[in-house]
C-alpha cells in the first residue's frame, strides 16, 4: 500500500488531480452552508458581470441567479451521477466480461455479442432517446448514462480474465478441486483489479461530460441545477454575457482533468507493465 | 591470434541506479579473431547481452558506457558518432536474435525486410536488392526462394524466421557476425540444423561469430574459444576444447557438472502396481471451418497408451507440438480427452463428471512450467499451499502446519508461508510449487517442463530435490520435458512422443543408448554437444 | 475472394445488428409515457378522442403487440420511417434531406481529428519526457477533458463574436447567393469551426492512443532488428514502428464513429448547423418521438457502414487477418 502510494505520488500531475478533485468535492458538500439560499433564487438583477458585484463574484444569470451558487450546486449533481451510473456500468460491466472470459464457448460468443451490439449503437445519441423517452429525471439519465458506459468494462474485464485464466495458478487451482465459482471470484478478480479501477476513475470523468451534454441539450433533471443545464440556458446570450458559459464550462473541465490525472495516476502506480520487466 | 578484428579494453556499462547491482558488465576485456567462433556463456543476468548491444550501439537508453573501448577497424566504435555507427551496423557488424518469432516486422514481406539492409546503406537498385535478397534466401537454405521472398513472417516457421534473420545479417558480409541466444527458442532438431547453418556460412565467408549462449551443449557444438561470464566479469577464458575438459574456474566447473550428463544412470526397476494407467488416449483439436471452409485437425494425442509404476520416474520427451503437455494436462483433466480411459488407483479418470472429478483430483497434481505464472500473485504462499487441501475438507489448522512443514521440506523454511510470490526467485517458486503439489497427498505428480525456464544451476538444485523427495517419499512421477539431457538424470523410464503418437517407451538405458524408432534417433543427434557429453571431444570444433 | 465472403458475412451481421437496433426502437416508442397514439395527436396539435382512435387504427395500434411489430419492421424495410407531424413531411425525406451536412461534417472531423491526433502522438513519442511531448500530452489532456459544446461555445466567443473571423452560425450564407465555386468556399468557411470544434476531442483520443502505441511497439524486437540493419532512425520510425501502431488506433477509430456521430448532435446544434444532429435537437425540442428514433436509426446505420469500411481498411494493413484462417 505505502509502495502504491509512493509511486503514486510520483506523478505530480495525479497529485494535482487530487487536490482539484478535492476542491470540487468539499464545495459540492458544503454548498448548502455557502448558498443557503440554493440555486434557483434570484438574488439580483439578471445580467450582473462578474468580478463586479460585492457578494456575487461570478455574477447573475439570465434571470438574476447567483452564478456562483450555480456552480457550486452543479457540482453535486454531475459528481453523483458520474459516480453512479459508473457503479452501475461496472455491476453490469464486471459480472457480465468475467463469466464470458473466464467460462468461454457459446456463453462468451452470447456475451460478446450482446456487448458489441450496443458498442456499435452511437452511445451519445441512445442516451439522448433513452432519457428523451423515460421523462429526463435524475435515476433515468444516471440509467441511460450506465447503459452506453458498460460495454467496455465488459471487454475490459472478458481480456482480462481470458489471459489470467490461462496462467498456471490457475490451473493450481482446478487441481486443487477449488469450485469455478472460488476460482473467478476468489483467484482470478482479485488481480484483474487494477485495470478495473483505472478504467472506472476514467469512466466517471466521462460520465460527467455525457451528465453535462444531456443536460445542455434540455434533457436534465428539471429540478437539479446542473452545469450543463446552465450552459444550455446561456447559450443564446453568448455574445452579450459570454460568463454564463465560460464559468460553467470551466468547472467542467477543471473535475473532468482532476479525474483524467487521477486515472493516469493510478494506471501508473498500478502499471503491471513494470513489474514484469523485472522479470526479464 | 594475429588476426584480431575486436579487440574490447576494460569496458564497463553501468546500470541505472535501483538495479540490483552496479554495473551490467565491469572491466570486460577480450579479443574476437577473424574466423573463429567466440562462445560467450553465462547464466541469465550476467551482462552477456548487454556487451552485444553495446557493440551495436543498440543500449537500451537507461544503460550507459562506464568505461573501456572497443576497438574494430582501428577505431574505437563506442564513441563513434551516431552516423558512422549506424554505417557499421549491419553492413560491418550483423545480428541476430533470440525470437525469431518477433524479430521480424510482421506486417512487411520478407523478401523487403532482407533488401532493407542494401536500401539502409544505400546500395543496388531495387532490382538487384531482390535478385540478392532471393540469393540470400537460397543460401540459408529456405525452401522456395521465389514464394519466401513474397511471404510475411507469420507464415514461417521459428526455425524458417530464423533463417531469414540469418540472411538479413549476412546480406553485407560483415565481419562480425553476433548471435544472441540464436537457437534457445527453437526445437532440438531446428536448433542443430541453425547451429550447422552458422558454423557453414562462417567457414564460407571467413566472418568471425560472437556466439551468446547460456548452453554448454551448444559451446561444445560450435565454439572455438570459450569466454565464461558470471554476474559483471569474465571468470575463464580460453579454447572450447580445454574449458570442457579441464575448467580451471570453479564457477565454470559448477556450470558443467550441473549440465545433466548423458551418461545414463541404471533406472530402478519397480514393479508395483501402476500409479496411472492410460489405455488409448485421444484428443484431436479442430480450428477454423464455418463459412464452408474446412476444418484443420490436430491430433494432439493419437491413441496413447502407458502406464506408470508405483514409485517410478517416466520421462515424457517430445519437441513443441508432439502432445507431450496435452498428454500431462489431460491426465488430469484440465483437458478433455475425446476417447479412452485414465486409470488412477481404479478410478476412470476421463469417465468423472465435474462433482467427482473436483472430488478426484487430489490424486494427481501437477508442477508447471513458469513459474511467474504459477502462483497467484495476490495470495501469501501460506494461502496458495493450503487452499488445496481445505477445499478437500481437511480442517484449516492442520493444512497450514502441513504446509509449512512442506516449505522445510522443499527446503525453503516455514516462514516463507506468510511471503508472497514476487519475493522469490524462478527457482524457489518452483520449490513452493513442489510443496503445493505435495500438499494434497497425491498418487502421482505430473511435472510439465518444470524445470526448463531456470538457469543450469538452479535446474541442478530443483533436479536434486525431485530426485531426494522421490527416495523419501517413494513419488510416482511424469517428467514431461523436451531436454533429453534432464530426462536422462532423473527418469526410469522414457516415452518419447511425436506428433501425438508414443514412438517408443522403455528403460532409459535403453531408449537412449540403442533407440529402436528413427525419430528417437533423430532427436538423440540433435542434442547440441551429445558427442562431448558422452566423454568425446567436441568434435566439430576440433575439425576447424 | 477472401475479402468477398468477410463482406458477405460483414453485410449479414450489420443487418441482424439493424435489425436488433429496429426492435429496441419498437419497445422504445412504447416504453414512451402515454399511448403513441395520444402523442402523435399531441404532435399534430390535435387532442380530441375521435381523432386519437382514428389515429389507433390507422397505425394498427389496436392489433396485437407482435403485429405492431411486424408491421413496424415491415415499414422500415420499405424506407417508411413514419411522419413527422410537426415538421409535415416524412421522417425519411427530412433525413436524407439533412444528411449530407452531417456527412460533410462528421467526416471532416474525423479526417481532421486522426490527422493531427496521429501526427501529435508520433511528435510526441519521438520526444517522450521531454518539454515537447509534456506539451502535445497536456494539450491532448486537456482536449481531452473538455465538453464538445462548450468548446464550439467558446470557438464561436473567440473566432466570430470577438474576432470575427470565421461565421459562427449556419452552414452557408444565407442569401449570400454564391455558386460554384464560391459557394463551395462559403460552405468551407462555415466548415472549419464546426469540424475543428467537433474533432478537438477525437483528436485527443488518436493523439494519446498513437502515443502509447508508437511507444510500446518501438519496444519490439522487429525494431532493434531494424536498427542493428543500420536503417536511420526516421526510416524505423515510419516504415516499422508507426505502421505498426496504427493498427489499434484504426481498431480504435472505428470504435469512436458512433460517438462522432452523437457528438454532432452537440455541434450542430450550438453552429445551427442544418444536419441529422440539429434535426434530432429539434425533434427533442419537440416531443416529435418517430423523428428521434429515424434518426438514432439511420445514425447506427452509418455507424455500421463505418465499421465495415474500417474492417476492410484494416485488411488492406495487416496482412495477417483473413489469411491464418
Amino acid at each position: 500500500m505505502s509502495d502504491f502510494w509512493s509511486r503514486f505520488s510520483r506523478n505530480r500531475g495525479a497529485i494535482l488531480g487530487l487536490v482539484l478533485l478535492a476542491t470540487v468535492i468539499i464545495v459540492a458538500l458544503i454548498a448548502p452552508l455557502l448558498f443557503p439560499k440554493g440555486p434557483w433564487q434570484m438574488v439580483q438583477r439578471p445580467f450582473l458581470t462578474p468580478f463586479a458585484t460585492e457578494g456575487l463574484p461570478l455574477g447573475t444569470d439570465t434571470l438574476g441567479r447567483d452564478v456562483a451558487a450555480g456552480l457550486a450546486y452543479g457540482a453535486r449533481v454531475s459528481l453523483l451521477v458520474g459516480l453512479v451510473s459508473t457503479l452501475v456500468a461496472l455491476a453490469i460491466g464486471v459480472p457480465l466480461g468475467a463469466v464470458a472470459g473466464y467460462y468461454g464457448g457459446w456463453v462468451d460468443e452470447a456475451a460478446m455479442r450482446f456487448t458489441e451490439f450496443f458498442q456499435t449503437i452511437p452511445n451519445f445519441a441512445l442516451a439522448i432517446v433513452l432519457v428523451a423517452i423515460l421523462e429526463p429525471t435524475l435515476t433515468s439519465i444516471t440509467l441511460a448514462i450506465a447503459i452506453v458506459s458498460w460495454p467496455p468494462v465488459a471487454r475490459l474485464v472478458r481480456a482480462e480474465v481470458l489471459s489470467l485464466s490461462k496462467r498456471e495458478f490457475v490451473d493450481a487451482a482446478q487441481l486443487a478441486g477449488l469450485s469455478n465459482r472460488r476460482i473467478l471470484l476468489g483467484q482470478i478478480l482479485p488481480n484483474a483489479m487494477s485495470p478495473i479501477i483505472v478504467m472506472a476513475s476514467l469512466m466517471v470523468a466521462t460520465a460527467i461530460l455525457l451528465e453535462s451534454s444531456l443536460a445542455f441539450l434540455g434533457l436534465g433533471d428539471p429540478n437539479i441545477m446542473s452545469w450543463g443545464y446552465m450552459i444550455g440556458a446561456a447559450r443564446t446570450v453568448i455574445r452579450s454575457a459570454w460568463w454564463l458559459s465560460f464559468f460553467p464550462g470551466l468547472a467542467i473541465v477543471i473535475t473532468v482533468l482532476a479525474l483524467n490525472l487521477i486515472g493516469e495516476g493510478l494506471n501508473d502506480a498500478m502499471n503491471p507493465h513494470l513489474n514484469r520487466k523485472g522479470r526479464a | 591470434m594475429s588476426d584480431t578484428v575486436l579487440r574490447i579494453e576494460k569496458l564497463t556499462l553501468d546500470l541505472p541506479s535501483g538495479a540490483d547491482r552496479a554495473h551490467a558488465v565491469h572491466d570486460l576485456s577480450f579479443t574476437l579473431a577473424r574466423g573463429e567462433v567466440l562462445c560467450v556463456v553465462g547464466e541469465s543476468g550476467s551482462g552477456k547481452s548487454m556487451t552485444a548491444s553495446a557493440l551495436m550501439g543498440l543500449l537500451p537508453g537507461a544503460v550507459k558506457i562506464g568505461g573501456g573501448r572497443a576497438i574494430f577497424g582501428g577505431r574505437g566504435v563506442l564513441v563513434l558518432p551516431e552516423a558512422e555507427r549506424r554505417a557499421l551496423r549491419g553492413a560491418k557488424i550483423g545480428m541476430i536474435f533470440q525470437e525469431p518469432m518477433t524479430a521480424l516486422n510482421p506486417l512487411m514481406r520478407i523478401g523487403d525486410q532482407i533488401s532493407e539492409v542494401f536500401e539502409a546503406h544505400g546500395l543496388l537498385t531495387p532490382a538487384e536488392r531482390r535478385a540478392r535478397a532471393l540469393a540470400l534466401i537460397e543460401e540459408v537454405g529456405l525452401p522456395d526462394p521465389e514464394k519466401i521472398i513474397r511471404a510475411y513472417p507469420f507464415q514461417l516457421s521459428g526455425g524458417q524466421r530464423q533463417r531469414a534473420m540469418i540472411a538479413m545479417a549476412l546480406a553485407l558480409e560483415p565481419e562480425i557476425l553476433i548471435a544472441d541466444e540464436p537457437t534457445t527458442a527453437l526445437d532440438v532438431t531446428t536448433q542443430a540444423q541453425i547451429l550447422d547453418l552458422i558454423a557453414e556460412i562462417r567457414q564460407r565467408h571467413g566472418m568471425a561469430v560472437m556466439f551468446i549462449t547460456h548452453d554448454f551443449g551448444v559451446v561444445a557444438e560450435i565454439a572455438d574459444r570459450v569466454i565464461v561470464m558470471r554476474h559483471d566479469e569474465i571468470v575463464e577464458t580460453g579454447p572450447a576444447s580445454e574449458v570442457l575438459a579441464a575448467p580451471r574456474h570453479d564457477y565454470t566447473r559448477r556450470l558443467l557438472d550441473a549440465i545433466p550428463s548423458n551418461a545414463v544412470p541404471r533406472p530402478e526397476r519397480v514393479a508395483a502396481p501402476p500409479a496411472l494407467e492410460i489405455r488409448n488416449l485421444r484428443k484431436t483439436y479442430r480450428t477454423g471451418g464455418g463459412w464452408g471452409r474446412a476444418a484443420r485437425e490436430v491430433r494432439a494425442i493419437d491413441d496413447v497408451s502407458l502406464t506408470i509404476a508405483r514409485g517410478e520416474v517416466l520421462g515424457l520427451v517430445g519437441e513443441s507440438g508432439s502432445g507431450k503437455s496435452t498428454l500431462g494436462r489431460a491426465v488430469v483433466r484440465l483437458v478433455d480427452p475425446d476417447s479412452g480411459q485414465i486409470l488412477v488407483g481404479g478410478d476412470d479418470m476421463a469417465a468423472l463428471n465435474a462433482d467427482a472429478l473436483r472430488r478426484a483430483r487430489r490424486r494427481v497434481q501437477m508442477v508447471f512450467q513458469d513459474p511467474y505464472a504459477s502462483l497467484n500473485p495476490r495470495a501469501r504462499i501460506l494461502r496458495s499451499i493450503s487452499e488445496g487441501p481445505v477445499a478437500q475438507g481437511v480442517p484449516k489448522r492442520d493444512a497450514e502446519a502441513r504446509a509449512r512443514e512442506l516449505l522445510e521440506v522443499v527446503g525453503l523454511g516455514a516462514d516463507a508461508a506468510d511471503r508472497y510470490p514476487h519475493e522469490f526467485s524462478g527457482g524457489q517458486r518452483q520449490r513452493i510449487g513442489i510443496a503445493r503439489a505435495l500438499a494434497m497427498d497425491p498418487d502421482l505428480i505430473i511435472a510439465d517442463e518444470a524445470v526448463s525456464a531456470l538457469d543450469v544451476s538452479i535446474q541442478a538444485q530443483v533436479l536434486d530435490l525431485l530426485r531426494d523427495l522421490r527416495a523419501r517419499l517413494g513419488l510416482s512421477l511424469l517428467f514431461i520435458t523436451h531436454d533429453l539431457r534432464v530426462a536422462a538424470q532423473l527418469c526410469d523410464r522414457i516415452a518419447v512422443m511425436q506428433k501425438g503418437r508414443l514412438v517408443e517407451i522403455g528403460p532409459v538405458d535403453e531408449v537412449f543408448l540403442r533407440p529402436r524408432d528413427p525419430y528417437t534417433r533423430s532427436l538423440l543427434d540433435a542434442v547440441p554437444g551429445a558427442s562431448w557429453a558422452d566423454g568425446g571431444s567436441p568434435a566439430r570444433a576440433e575439425a576447424i | 475472394m477472401a475479402i468477398a465472403t468477410t463482406v458477405l458475412g460483414r453485410l449479414i451481421k450489420a443487418a441482424i445488428t439493424l435489425l436488433a437496433i429496429v426492435v429496441l426502437n419498437f419497445l422504445l416508442i412504447h416504453a414512451a409515457p402515454g399511448d403513441p397514439a395520444a402523442v402523435m395527436a399531441g404532435e399534430a396539435g390535435a387532442a380530441d378522442e375521435i381523432f386519437i382512435a382514428q389515429l389507433r387504427e390507422r397505425f394498427g395500434l389496436d392489433q396485437p403487440l407482435y403485429v405492431q411489430l411486424w408491421n413496424y419492421v415491415g415499414n422500415i424495410i420499405q424506407f417508411d420511417l413514419g411522419y413527422s407531424y410537426r415538421q409535415g413531411a416524412p421522417v425519411f425525406d427530412l433525413i436524407m434531406e439533412r444528411l449530407p451536412a452531417t456527412l460533410l461534417l462528421t467526416l471532416t472531423a474525423f479526417g481532421i481529428s486522426l490527422l493531427f491526433g496521429v501526427a501529435m502522438g508520433v511528435a510526441a513519442s519521438a520526444r517522450v519526457g521531454r518539454a515537447g511531448d509534456s506539451i502535445i500530452t497536456g494539450i491532448a489532456l486537456l482536449f481531452y477533458a473538455t465538453p464538445l459544446y462548450w468548446a464550439a461555445l467558446m470557438a464561436v466567443l473567440v473566432f466570430s463574436v470577438w474576432l470575427g473571423w470565421l461565421p459562427g452560425f449556419g452552414y452557408e450564407t444565407v442569401g449570400g447567393g454564391f455558386t460554384g465555386l464560391s459557394r463551395a468556399l462559403d460552405i468551407l468557411k462555415h466548415l472549419i469551426l464546426p469540424a475543428t470544434t467537433l474533432g478537438l476531442f477525437f483528436m485527443a483520443v488518436y493523439t494519446r492512443m498513437t502515443r502509447a502505441s508508437m511507444l510500446e511497439v518501438a519496444q519490439m524486437d522487429f525494431v532493434k532488428t531494424a536498427r542493428a540493419k543500420g536503417l536511420p532512425d526516421r526510416v524505423i520510425r515510419r516504415r516499422h514502428i508507426l505502421r505498426n501502431a496504427l493498427l489499434p488506433v484504426v481498431t480504435l477509430a472505428g470504435l469512436q464513429a458512433g460517438q462522432l456521430v452523437g457528438g454532432a448532435v452537440l455541434t450542430e446544434t450550438v453552429f445551427a448547423w442544418p444536419g441529422i444532429g440539429r434535426l434530432m435537437f429539434e425533434s427533442l425540442q419537440a416531443r416529435d418521438y418517430n423523428t428521434l428514433l429515424g434518426v438514432f436509426l439511420i445514425s447506427a446505420a452509418m455507424v455500421i457502414l463505418f465499421n465495415i469500411v474500417t474492417d476492410l481498411v484494416y485488411r488492406l494493413i495487416d496482412p495477417r487477418i483473413g489469411a491464418t484462417r
